[in-house]
């Protein structure tokens, strides 16, 4: 069952799934809002980002291509290489003579063709603009960047493409031998014969095409490494922004060619990720080769142009969509067709990012045949891979720009559309036409939760007529699952002989909050002070194997595994307090730091008691002998059982000028479920940034390339981040509906606003825009693209 | 290469230091003298990471060569507290502490600039209404917060600063 309750509220609260073991609650943690322990330092200046890390380091910067396509004719090294200061200035024959592969390695077991990684440096040819062609190493950041204005390279162009619709036309350039179609992966989700039936037997068939546009994340810390190499131990430390330390630790190993174990990776704070940072890009792998070579220090910080030109990139889609609904407003069917750039290499498995979009195509519906077909399709553009919702914002687009069309087409209330095809709460754990298998769910609540928060009915009544003040208003909501919580998490928890615990995990908190929701989680398991608790992230060689922190998967994954951890160390603790007691443990209760036997409650021995005495015993959670002043520490490698599914329905009120095309969006109202909430402050948090990127996407944002593959959007002057005036007060409101399928009853709240956002945003404003006769007008709803749509509509009538 | 000897005052602490002409005065905070609170996020100007005050005002240290910045006082988002950069959570300005109790930061990046523009226009206006303070955040991108809490926090900081100067307390 779900209960509809402020999202500010921080009552505690049980949580829920599986019972703890033994401990009941008293002043639980999790279900508070509390104030975040990172704060102090990053609000001081103290805290320590990868630059600001001060060491004797020289610095590394890149030579880029300059077009978007072509053959390396020349390098012409000798000006740099004389300059003062100038300690090194490298091509791929360098690395190509060294031991290192120099290669990024690339993921082609899902694509349909074999093409090379992304090499460190070109080898004969570039592939986008801003490519890496050669690498200068200087004393100092100013002279790194005078070198590199004096490499210089020529180039033989050859014709680009940048368009993913473009690139699959015949006749268009071909980037690669192996894929002369362009086409990296051409993938089928779902029943096309069934599909097929859905649309014949239908009433009625809606169709759109939609481009879904490039983006690029935006951290607002660039990326940066600061590599050493020790030749005694012949080990690599980098310091590094990610997402992924241990990711990073496999990747680069395989870049530079040496085992994991000569790899140790660190990762001080990290100023925002978003997808962006889990990627393995030349920059760190280069830093490192460099110390090896040089060795000393090597440091290495993106200028934003850089970060911009090198990416990688997000979403870009162009899609064929078709929805086969009922007169009387049964969905039948869905039937997709998509492009989806890849860029100009594959990153990981960047290129095979588009084969997951299509498991969210149901939304939240009772959709009977769905087919989705995905062409990943290689350009003359940065490499594109995942950002903030990675494939899940691109599909929920397709499916709610379609409801509300289809809507416009049968003459009947978008709501009142989707209300009629939601999939209903008894009918969980539901499998979807795409297969995928929806844990649990509470539409109808979460969606009359912002119908009620936004007054919709009376909206309703106003929208598609202008206003007082002349401008158009028009009123929406969308509907979203979102998946969450993937792979697998270890978290290991520790108990000192004095009673503190620390907590190591393998994610890695760059504005999320992990020190303080952690702690939230092992203080209340063990019932100790929340000081008393510490949580440890982000070096390869303190912390257990993870996966990352991305895909909205840290405190369903990496949380359940050090809740399950310190169920463990619980479970030792009692044994040895039941010793201390005298009576069997299956007798003793853990309350809030007190072991007590039951039904004689002033029997008892504290947590803190029982960790001094822990050497006597041998049950339970591994424990360490006397000297390491270790009392308990229990490991766990947890993956949960399936996925977990978030949603939520957003609305938004929007006023149009239809004279200068200007979009304000007058309210915003999220209302969000993902399940049990830790922390419902920061829960609220990670629904206001989402909402921004995603309002972001559907306002202003949009990487654009000229015909020759340069890129236009290579600043913060021109690519068109949301600022505090373009954006308004976001309203929040929760529902709550656990997660059977972990210990927390948690599912992923990271990703859900950038998938809501977009077809909020953009169904609001085409309502407001349906006296004009529009259907569809594409992101960014900017002025000028507004506009066109209006005075297009205009010269049709 | 020219170079000039240049002082600068920064947090209260005299700072005599040589610098090339091109020597940008956030390079020269964070790399000369380790005041690394103040972030570069753009080097264009538009993003305000690196924001200081010069002279007690608001400007964008990626902008100003530090040559331009000789015999000024800078004030570093490390100056801000009273017990400066060590301070802890029960320590914090009153700025700080609005954006700690309101969640008014993420990553932190762009924080130490959120702060220092935050100061001055509280500074100029003590009771602005929402819609000013998102006028006056318009140069500091957040990429974390979408600035509903940065815009929360601005205005809890006002308040406590009103409360704090009995000259402005209550307002007009």
């Amino acid at each position: 069952m779900s209960d509809a309750r402020d999202g500010r509220a921080d009552d505690a609260r049980t949580v829920g799934g599986e019972e703890s073991d033994g401990s009941t609650s008293g002043d639980r943690l999790v279900g508070r809002g509390i104030d975040r322990r990172e704060d102090a330092e990053l609000l001081t200046g103290r805290a320590t980002y990868t630059d600001d890390i001060s060491s004797d380091a020289a610095h590394l910067a890149f030579v880029r291509s300059s077009v978007g396509h072509g053959r390396i004719e020349s390098i012409d090294a000798s000006e740099a290489e004389e300059m003062g200061g100038v300690l090194g200035v490298y091509a791929w024959a360098d690395l190509d003579a060294s031991p290192s592969p120099g290669v990024l390695p690339i993921r082609t077991e899902s694509l349909d063709c074999e093409v090379p990684g992304h090499p460190v440096l070109a080898r004969e040819r570039v592939r986008y603009e801003g490519q890496p062609v050669a690498a200068v190493v200087a004393e100092d950041r100013y002279v790194a960047r005078d070198a590199v204005e004096a490499v210089d390279v020529e180039y033989e162009s050859l014709p680009a493409v940048v368009d993913p619709a473009e690139a699959t036309a015949d006749g268009a350039p071909t980037l690669y031998e192996t894929a002369p179609d362009n086409v990296a992966l051409d993938a089928e989700l779902g029943d096309a014969a069934a599909t097929e039936e859905a649309f014949s037997a239908a009433d009625r068939v809606v169709e759109l095409e939609l481009v879904n546009n490039r983006l690029i994340a935006s951290a607002l810390e660039p990326r940066a490494a600061l590599a050493r190499y020790d030749a005694d131990t012949e080990r690599f430390t980098v310091e590094m922004t990610s997402q992924s330390p241990h990711g990073h630790r496999g990747k680069l190993a395989e870049t530079l060619g040496v085992s994991e174990s000569r790899v140790r990776v660190i990762v001080p704070r990290v100023g925002g990720g978003f997808g962006h940072k889990g990627h393995h890009h030349p920059g760190e792998a280069m830093a490192a080769w460099c110390a090896r070579e040089l060795g000393r220090p090597v440091k290495w910080t993106a200028t934003r142009s850089e970060n911009y030109r090198e990416g990688a990139h997000a979403r870009d889609h162009r899609t064929s969509a078709e929805l086969a609904v009922d007169d009387d407003g049964t969905v039948r069917g869905l039937r997709v067709d998509t492009r989806a750039a890849v860029g100009g290499y594959g990153l990981g498995g960047g290129a095979s990012m588009p084969g997951w979009y299509g498991r969210l195509l149901s939304s939240q519906y009772r959709i009977p045949a769905i087919h989705c077909r995905t062409r990943a399709v290689f350009t003359n553009t940065a490499p594109v891979h995942s950002y903030r919702g990675a494939g899940r914002p691109e599909a929920i687009y397709v499916t709610e720009r379609l409801m509300d069309a289809a809507a416009d087409e049968l003459g009947v209330d978008p709501v009142g559309l989707r209300r009629r095809n939601l999939i209903a709460p008894e009918e969980f754990p539901y499998e979807t036409a795409v297969g995928a298998s929806y844990d649990s769910g509470d539409y109808e609540t979460a969606l009359d939760e912002v119908l009620d928060a936004i007054g919709y009915d009376e909206l309703r009544e106003r929208a598609g007529e202008p206003g007082d003040d002349g401008r158009y208003r028009g009123v929406s909501v969308a509907c979203f699952t979102e998946s969450t919580g993937g792979g697998f998490e270890r978290g290991v928890v520790r108990v000192r002989r004095d009673g503190s615990v620390a907590v190591y995990a393998g994610t890695h908190s760059h504005g999320q909050g992990h020190e303080t929701t952690y702690a939230q989680l092992v203080a209340d398991e063990l019932g100790v002070p929340y000081d008393d608790v510490e949580v440890v992230e982000g070096d390869t060689d303190d912390t257990p194997d993870g996966t990352g922190t991305f895909g909205s998967r840290s405190t369903v994954t990496g949380g359940s595994a050090v809740v399950e951890s310190a169920r463990d160390v619980l479970r030792a603790a009692r044994g040895v307090a039941a010793d201390r007691l005298g009576v069997d443990a299956a007798d003793v209760v853990s309350e809030a730091g007190e072991f007590r036997v039951v039904g004689r409650p002033e029997r008892s021995v504290s947590f803190a008691d029982a960790a001094r005495a822990a050497e006597t015993t041998d049950d339970g959670a591994s424990e360490k002998g006397e000297g390491d002043g270790v009392a308990f520490e229990a490991s766990t490698r947890y993956e949960p059982d399936g996925t977990a599914y978030a949603f939520g329905t957003h609305a938004a009120l929007v006023a149009v000028d239809g004279e200068t095309g200007a979009v304000e969006i007058e309210r915003y109202v999220a209302v969000d479920d993902c399940g049990e909430r830790v922390n419902p402050t920061i829960v609220e948090g990670q629904v206001h940034g989402g909402v921004a990127q995603g309002i972001g996407q559907a306002r202003s944002e949009g990487a654009a390339y000229d015909d020759d593959g340069r890129l236009l959007t290579d600043s913060m002057l021109s690519y068109a981040l949301p600022r505090a005036t373009s954006l308004p007060d976001i309203e929040t409101r929760a529902t709550v509906t656990p997660s059977p399928r972990n210990p927390i009853g948690a599912k992923g709240i990271g990703e859900a606003g950038t998938i809501a956002a977009p077809p909020t945003v953009v169904n609001a404003v085409v309502d407001a825009l349906s006296p004009f006769g529009i259907e569809h007008v594409d992101m960014p709803l900017t002025e000028e693209n507004v506009l066109d749509a209006i005075r297009t509509a205009e010269d049709e009538v | 290469m020219y170079e000039h000897d240049i002082t600068l005052t920064v947090n209260g602490a005299t700072e005599e230091l040589t610098v090339e002409s091109r020597t940008l005065l956030v390079h020269a905070l964070r790399d000369r003298l380790d005041y690394t609170g103040p972030n570069v996020g753009c080097e264009s100007g538009k993003c305000g990471a690196c924001t200081v005050h010069l002279d007690g005002d608001a400007v964008k240290s990626c902008t100003l060569l530090a040559v331009q910045a000789d015999g000024s006082d800078v004030t570093t988002v490390e100056g801000m507290a009273e017990g400066g950069a060590d301070s802890d959570a029960d320590a914090l300005h009153p700025i700080q502490r609005a954006f700690h109790e309101e969640h008014g930061l993420q990553c932190g990046y762009c924080t130490p600039g959120m702060v220092m523009t935050a100061a001055q226009v509280l500074e100029e206006e003590p009771d602005p209404s929402r819609e000013a303070i998102r006028a006056s955040l318009k140069g500091n991108i957040c990429r974390c917060t979408g600035y509903h809490n940065v815009v929360n926090a601005v205005e809890s900081a006002a308040d406590s600063l009103r409360n704090l100067d009995p000259s402005t307390a209550g307002g007009e």
